[in-house]
């Protein structure tokens, strides 16, 4: 078996020293590369704060987390850019910039100290918003997008930084039918021919099971099961996960697991 | 609206020279300007070495000293404005608005409250305490003025207002309770003043301000990253920790120096960085180098105008960039604000 490109190892995490509310408890697992790796789970369950370590925005409070075998304690902020692509909900409302200004922002980890971009910068700016359909939107402001477009241009920007791993952080929240598809499609094309690793945390357990070769569900900080869709996505772990009544059924085409939220009736 | 193409190497060079010329036109202009009459052929013959007596005086010790503390007091303002600007990510973050140049005028009084006055170890005394008042205030403007890891623009324009008017107050206390036998002098130069300025103290804000210019002008990059949020930002591996650090403390030191020198002039910091997005775009690459000649040029105009505008008395320099600076803020306020999300 090939080494993980990610491993956790008993990471645990406190937003105040000392806290007894633990983000993080205990939590362990790896990501192969290659794979789709899907996070779920209830809010607060700490999908969010898992982002955050992976990208080091934050550090570990104990345990350790490692890329490509390196903990990245040891690894600058610059250094885990160019392994991690975390691309956001979105940006700031009134940002500034274009849509080709914000793609080569994606640049800055591969030379920081450099001020100008370089050619190679630009050469790798465009064929980012190539893969994902938006170099006819580089030299549009990001406020005039609709919400697709957006989301397809920050997925630019994360392929700009040329990473081996991709972190999606909740990609379909803002997004209607018809772009959640694009995003399922686009996600799919580039795990697949461009062989890059994704990490997903998402909200919507039926497009995690669909995309992703394993899931992970967290609740209250701690890994409750990591596998296939198969075997996470179970009627007795879900309810008592997220603590509703469910119930888990078979997509009519792709035969991935889906779920119906059993409504109380009043 | 069409936006000029992206930032590189040679554009910046190109348009730097441009400015730079632009800058060297205004400042010979100025130096043929003034209450004092001497003739354009008596200031050639003065920068050519072949007269002395007053009318040397007037043009190498008077104007040109004053033409290149304008061009160094512009710079700093312009550039102090758009690192605020960029720290806060708010258009209207300036040293005066945050209340920062009170800061540091509080404490150049306090300096001169313990005799320091004009010499070497003096002017470097003055700027100290002027570092040192800029960064109190500046930090009480933050603590105030932070929510929840956030810097909502509306309070922190509050808050920058509240200590500006806590640091005024200090001042006018103190300029009460000790008789200043130079009190017109003070109330000269917190309007901000471009007298005469005597060389040792020139060449500390000369340095004061090169070494602010180098914390800052460097950082332009990872400061257009700031604009995705402090978490953007450190996701595409910038230490924004240590970035926000370095620009403040540069900033705190341009708008100290300034002040220290030549009194708390405000609204360039405002002024300037806001024109230069509006011609050139929002890429800090090109705003701030640009800002730092543009900022020149706007003080040497504004203080020419100052020194001939009611000659033979002349205006303190603060009036002209206040008179310019309040409409275009509440300019700024009512139709930029808004679309930045304020």
């Amino acid at each position: 078996m090939t080494a993980p490109l990610v491993a956790c190892e008993r990471v645990g995490f406190a937003y105040a020293a000392g806290a007894a509310a633990f983000a993080i408890r205990d939590l362990s697992f790896e990501v192969r590369p290659g794979e789709t790796f899907g996070v779920i789970g209830p809010n607060a369950s700490g999908k969010t704060t898992l982002v955050r370590l992976l990208s080091k925005v934050v550090e570990a409070s104990s345990g350790r987390v490692c890329l490509d075998g390196a903990d990245v304690a040891g690894l600058s902020g610059a250094q885990v850019a160019r392994h991690v692509a975390v691309v956001p909900q979105d940006v700031p409302r009134g940002f500034p910039h274009t849509v080709e200004e914000l793609v080569l922002m994606g640049r800055y980890p591969r030379a920081p100290r450099r001020f100008f971009e370089s050619p190679e910068d630009r050469a790798a700016a465009r064929r980012a918003m190539e893969a994902t359909g938006v170099l006819a939107l580089r030299e549009t402001l990001l406020d005039r997008l609709s919400g697709g477009e957006r989301q397809r241009v920050m997925l630019a920007r994360a392929l700009a930084q040329e990473p081996r791993l991709l972190v999606l952080d909740e990609p379909t929240a803002h997004l209607d039918l018809r772009y959640q598809a694009e995003c399922a499609g686009l996600l799919r094309r580039l795990g697949r021919e461009a062989g890059l690793t994704i990490v997903l945390v998402s909200h919507d357990l039926g497009f995690a099971a669909e995309l992703c070769d394993r899931l992970l569900l967290m609740a209250g900080g701690a890994a409750i099961r990591v596998g296939p869709p198969e075997s996470v996505i179970d009627e007795a772990v879900l309810e008592s996960a997220y603590g509703c009544r469910v119930l888990v059924d078979k997509h009519p085409i792709s035969r991935r697991p889906t779920v119906h939220l059993v409504y109380p009736t009043s | 609206m069409t936006r000029p193409p992206s930032a590189s190497g040679a554009r910046l060079a190109v348009l730097l020279v441009g400015l730079a010329l632009a800058v060297a036109l205004i400042a010979i202009g100025a130096l043929f300007l003034g209450s004092a009459r001497v003739p354009p052929g008596d200031v050639l013959a003065v920068l050519a070495g072949r007269v002395r007596g007053v009318d040397q005086v007037v043009v190498l010790s008077l104007r040109l000293p004053r033409i290149l503390a304008a061009l160094l007091a512009g710079g700093a303002l312009a550039v102090a404005g758009a690192g605020f600007q960029a720290l806060t990510r708010n258009p209207l973050a300036e040293p005066s608005v945050l209340g920062v140049s009170s800061g540091a005028a509080f404490g150049v009084i306090v300096a001169q409250v313990f005799g320091l006055s004009g010499g070497l170890v003096d002017a470097v005394g003055i700027a100290a305490c002027a570092f040192a008042g800029a960064l109190v205030a500046g930090a009480a403007v933050y603590v105030i003025a932070s929510r929840g890891g956030g810097l909502p623009v509306h309070t922190l324009l509050l808050a920058g207002v509240i200590v500006g008017i806590f640091f005024s107050a200090a001042i006018t206390v103190l300029i009460s309770v000790l008789d200043f036998d130079r009190l017109g002098g003070v109330v000269h130069w917190l309007l901000g003043n471009l007298g005469p300025i005597a060389p040792a103290s020139l060449a500390v804000f000369a340095a004061l301000t090169a070494v602010g210019l180098w914390l800052i002008v460097g950082q332009a990059r990872p400061l257009n990253l700031l604009a995705l949020g402090e978490e953007g930002a450190q996701q595409l591996g910038v230490d924004a920790e240590r970035l926000k650090r370095r620009v403040f403390a540069g900033a705190a030191l341009l708008t100290s120096a300034v002040v220290a020198f030549v009194g708390p002039i405000g609204f360039v910091g405002l002024i300037v960085p806001q024109v230069i997005r509006m011609l050139l775009g929002p890429d800090n690459r090109v705003v701030i180098p640009a800002a730092v000649l543009g900022g020149g040029a706007f003080l040497l105009l504004a203080d020419t105008l100052a020194r001939n505008v009611v000659a033979p008395a002349e205006l303190s320099v603060g009036v002209i960039t206040a008179f310019c600076g309040a409409p275009f803020f509440i300019y700024l306020l009512r139709s930029r604000a808004p679309q930045a999300g304020l």
